[in-house]
């Protein structure tokens, strides 16, 4: 069985986000880039696999600052194949452009199963499992926190708010959109991390020009109003409680 | 294969893991040759303040080790509940490196096996990343000195020398309780006139915890990345905030050949003690009980500096808990005690720091003076919780001193 | 193309979901702009009364047996084909579970614009999407031809998109629904035990200012009549008065409800770190300078026990609870 997890890296929302000078894209000399935490989510649901019913694992990922880290990492938790992404991932690529990009270099490696994260912090133009699938025409699932393979098909837990968990039937080959790891992901020691950079090999694939097309075209990018100190209920506990109910029907609480 | 050594071979082990454990345990601390020489007095898990809890206490572990059944320990997790407070290595007769040579290696070993709860993962991955365990923005480590007068300088932004280079560490940067120990102690060194700078975004955690807690890959990390920043900069020594950074950077750097002169600031301070007593000018009328901290205390030998800032305040009456000096009982936040609160509180369902907070009222002290980042947020945290204990305050040695500055 | 606007009623279980609502509202506003139509596009089996109070021109109801159920592949093959045959000037989405997985696939089988996230439009009709977890907003140009764009909550209320009378039901036929790559296997219900917070909308969480363990009960009862859980800091899980499974923070869990009322809580670092994701925390403390005011939303300087009496019994009369 094949599986890939593809990665993207995102922007670190722990740093304070600039707005480049014409106002309509972040400014990249301002961002610390991480990977897309459904992503992480999705190596380890690729790791899991592997672990439970065999499997070769590929991890792929734009060829970024910080993508060897990742690959490396993914490496000492027990990938076999490392690929980085060389093409346009800055500036105004999107998902769609990503999605069509890739799916040469997907193809060659015959996939079964697909895993990449339900979504990414910086999506405008949907997330890239879906568009995936449909440019490689195999089905879709996403919100996925748990996954089963068995006889040509995988079993999975499709969440919906609430609580409430559809056992969704897919065949293979497909592409899931990972929510959450059935564990969370693992910590790797630094030391069997600097074991895997002596030792892995980084394969490079080169994605063909970007087509955009699908995505949107931003005219512009601002910050929503600062959040400051509570606004402050005054009086009685009638008059505060008057105020609470409104707030209350106000965001449909009641 | 490693060589047998006569003690594997009298153990009759044969598994190449076991004796390669052995091995590393032997090598991992100065004098780790001492294993060998364990009585089996059980002295270390009778002081370990959480040993009632663990499967394998000290003794045990080396027991085990002993026994070639090493392979049974990594099936448990209770090792998790040693904080390195360093009270075992402290009465250890045969000097056996138990806290930093046992219970660290046998926490890497739990570490590369993947036995390790998830609150210390988030802590280790956050160190790895952001370097601090608290997943803070590194760009903003020096944002507590903003509109400190006279200015904190920042060593990357004035590139001048300074005498002293301030390691103000990862809470007292961070932590907002923690930050008005930083502040107060930026008061006392600007009372004294001391010529000071810090690393601000440079700098990044100490490491020692990280290590203790069994990540010492991590820790070399840090470390190297520390080793990279001091070396950048002109200064005559540094001082630091924490007494883990201390401990690091004095014990532990130099292995790595980082070796620079290092103080906690309360020995820095009584060496100006002549400068700052006449500065001291109001009065804290209180009785002050002082909680020496693991790694300033035993593991460093550092007691009687802290006592003697306390004195040095007009109006203190200082007053000794039960456990004191080399006996003193631990905060609960050392060797990733930090980081596994709720971990260890499932298995204990009490925390170290409530023995503690309890142990200060009964001296019939009103202020608990520390002296370390990580008590001030986890005695106040135990005043909290503990009823009727009175309006004990919890103040750090340097808040102390800059209210009697006035 | 038409100027219609259309928006995909979400429905799960036979409920129609509030963000099917909230969608009719900023359809309208959009609407207003283009000068269409605002169409509910239902598909499902037997569910034709989940309309009846909703605020649309039209409703176009595909009803089928292999409908009844989401599945991606059905709903994906009987979208595609109404959104190709009607070419409306928008279609809305659900940022969702269901959303998500139709409008991604629909845009590139399609080969129409995707815009993702969308929170409201601008007085000039353009979508306005919120990304890096709020972070940012960006408008962006409503492309010249049919836009799906997925809706997250936030810029309409579900009142917008209600209305008193049932809108024209017009009737469309499934394609062909076999050979589906995806299909239901079965629903598994949230586990029974104890609730998890991290999932609730609606907390009360109570700290140390609750006192004892029998005042428990007045949280326990407004939250109730609210329709949420109680939840908890640490020092009162410290005590046992509740199940660490409540806990709240560093050492416990994450929470990210709709709303976060706090009683007595002060707001130290490892509770505040953990509550960051609410969508709107209200916070209730006799000490003004508590730092659980500097994230709070709202709040209010008062004693709990002051506040529960007139609080729980005016909210149960709202609710109709005796």
């Amino acid at each position: 069985m094949n599986i890939v997890a593809l990665f993207k890296l995102v922007p670190d929302l722990v740093e304070e986000l600039e707005i480049d000078g014409n106002g309509t894209a972040l400014n990249m000399d301002f961002l610390r880039l991480i990977i897309n935490e459904f992503d992480d989510h999705a190596i380890e649901q690729a790791i899991l696999l592997k672990e439970r019913g065999g499997a070769q694992v590929s991890i792929l990922g734009p060829d970024i600052e910080g993508v060897e880290d990742v690959l490396y990492t993914a490496a000492s938790k027990g990938a076999d194949r490392l690929i980085k992404l060389t093409g346009d991932f800055q500036g105004k690529a999107n998902n769609h452009a990503m999605a069509r990009a890739v799916t040469s270099a997907l193809k060659e490696l015959q996939p079964d199963l697909i895993l990449t994260g339900v979504q990414a912090n910086t999506d405008l133009d949907g997330s890239l499992g879906p568009l995936l699938a449909e440019y490689l025409d195999m089905p879709y699932v996403g919100y996925v926190s748990g996954v089963k393979v068995a006889d040509g098909k995988v079993i999975t837990r499709k969440e919906y708010p609430g609580g409430l968990v559809a056992e969704m039937e897919i065949k293979l080959p497909a592409v899931l959109g990972i929510q959450a790891a059935e564990q969370p992901p693992r910590y790797i020691a630094v030391a069997k991390v600097r074991q895997a950079m002596k030792t892995a090999t980084i394969e490079v694939r080169t994605l063909a020009e970007s087509d955009l097309s699908g995505g949107s075209t931003i005219r512009r990018m601002f910050k929503p109003e600062a959040g400051t100190r509570a606004e402050m209920i005054e009086g009685s506990a009638e008059e505060v409680t008057t105020r609470l109910l409104d707030i209350f029907k106000e965001i449909g609480v009641l | 294969m490693p060589q047998m050594t006569d003690e594997s071979v009298r153990a009759g082990s044969t598994r190449e893991d076991d004796i390669s454990f052995y091995e590393k345990v032997l090598a991992a601390a100065p004098n780790g040759e001492q294993l060998r020489l364990c009585l089996e007095c059980g002295n270390c898990s009778g002081i370990c303040p959480f040993g009632y809890l663990m499967t394998y206490p000290p003794s045990r572990l080396i027991a085990m080790l002993r026994a070639d059944r090493f392979n049974k320990v990594l099936e448990t997790d209770t090792v998790w509940m040693c904080v390195s407070c360093y009270a075992c290595t402290a009465v250890c007769p045969s000097k056996i490196p138990l806290t930093f040579g046992l219970m660290t290696s046998v926490k890497e070993e739990l570490l590369l096996a993947g036995n390790v709860p998830a609150e210390l993962q988030t802590a280790l991955a956050n160190s790895q990343r952001y370097g601090n365990p608290q997943g803070e923005s590194p760009r903003k480590r020096a944002d507590w000195a903003n509109g400190i007068q006279p200015e904190v300088k920042i060593m990357g932004k004035v590139k001048q020398p300074v005498d002293v280079l301030w390691f103000v560490g990862d809470y007292p940067s961070y932590h907002p309780r923690v930050q008005s120990t930083t502040k107060a102690l930026a008061k006392v060194l600007n009372a004294l006139g001391v010529d000071f700078g810090i690393l601000g975004p440079d700098e990044s955690s100490d490491g020692d915890s990280q290590r203790l807690a069994g990540e010492r890959g991590l820790f070399e990390m840090l470390a190297e990345k520390n080793g990279k920043v001091f070396s950048k900069y002109q200064f005559n020594r540094i001082i630091t905030t924490d007494p883990h950074a201390y401990n690091a950077i004095k014990n532990e750097y130099p292995r790595l050949g980082i070796s620079y002169p290092v103080q906690h600031f309360t020995e820095y301070l009584v060496e100006h003690l002549e400068q700052l007593t006449p500065l001291l000018k109001h009065e804290v009328k209180a009785k002050v009980t002082y909680h020496d901290p693991c790694y300033l205390g035993r593991a460093n030998g550092i007691f009687d500096q802290p006592r003697a800032l306390l004195e040095a305040i007009p109006g203190v009456e200082l007053v000794e808990m039960a456990h004191n000096h080399a006996n003193s009982l631990c905060c609960g936040g050392g060797g990733g005690g930090m980081w596994l609160d709720g971990f260890q509180w499932e298995k204990a369902h009490v925390r170290m720091s409530d023995w503690r907070v309890r142990e200060a009222v009964t001296s019939g002290a009103s202020i608990l003076a520390v002296a370390c980042p990580y008590e001030t947020p986890r005695f106040e945290d135990a005043v909290k919780s503990l009823n009727g204990s009175g309006p004990l305050i919890v103040k750090d040695i340097a808040e102390l001193l800059a209210e009697s500055l006035g | 193309m038409n100027q219609d606007i259309y928006v995909v009623i979400e429905h799960l279980r036979g409920q129609a979901a509030d963000i099917s609502y909230i969608m009719l509202g900023g359809a309208r506003a959009l609407a207003q702009k283009t000068g269409g139509e605002v169409v509910a596009v239902l598909l499902g089996h037997n569910v034709q009364s989940l309309v009846n109070n909703m605020s649309a021109d039209k409703v176009l109801v595909v009803d089928h047996p292999a409908l009844a159920e989401f599945t991606s592949d059905a709903y994906q093959k009987t979208l595609a084909g109404l959104i190709a045959e009607k070419e409306p000037r928008a279609v809305l989405f659900a940022s969702s579970s269901i959303g998500a997985d139709l409008s991604g696939v629909l845009s590139a089988r399609l080969n129409l614009p995707l815009i993702s996230s969308c929170q409201r439009f601008s007085a000039d009709g353009r979508p306005i999407s919120q990304i890096c977890g709020g972070k940012i907003m960006v408008e962006s140009d409503l492309p010249e031809v049919t836009t799906l764009l997925t809706m997250i909550p936030g810029g309409y209320k579900p009142e917008e998109g209600q209305s008193g009378k049932t809108p024209e039901i017009i009737k469309m036929d499934a394609p062909a629904l076999d050979d589906l790559r995806v299909t239901l296997k079965q629903y598994i219900e949230a586990e029974a035990g104890d609730v998890d917070i991290s999932k609730e909308p609606i907390l009360v969480s109570v700290g140390r200012g609750i006192q004892t363990q029998d005042n428990l009960e007045l949280a326990e009862e407004l939250a109730k009549a609210l329709g949420g859980v109680v939840s908890a800091s640490r020092p009162v899980v410290d005590q046992g008065w509740m199940p660490t499974s409540r806990l709240v923070g560093k050492s416990g869990k994450t929470v990210k409800p709709k709303v976060y009322l706090t009683l007595g809580i002060s707001g130290a670092p490892e509770h505040a770190e953990a509550i960051m994701g609410s969508e709107m925390i209200i916070a209730i403390n006799t000490d003004p300078a508590a730092p659980i005011f500097d994230i709070a939303r709202y709040g209010a300087v008062i004693d709990m026990f002051d506040l529960f009496e007139v609080l729980i019994a005016k909210v149960k009369e709202t609710q109709g609870i005796r």
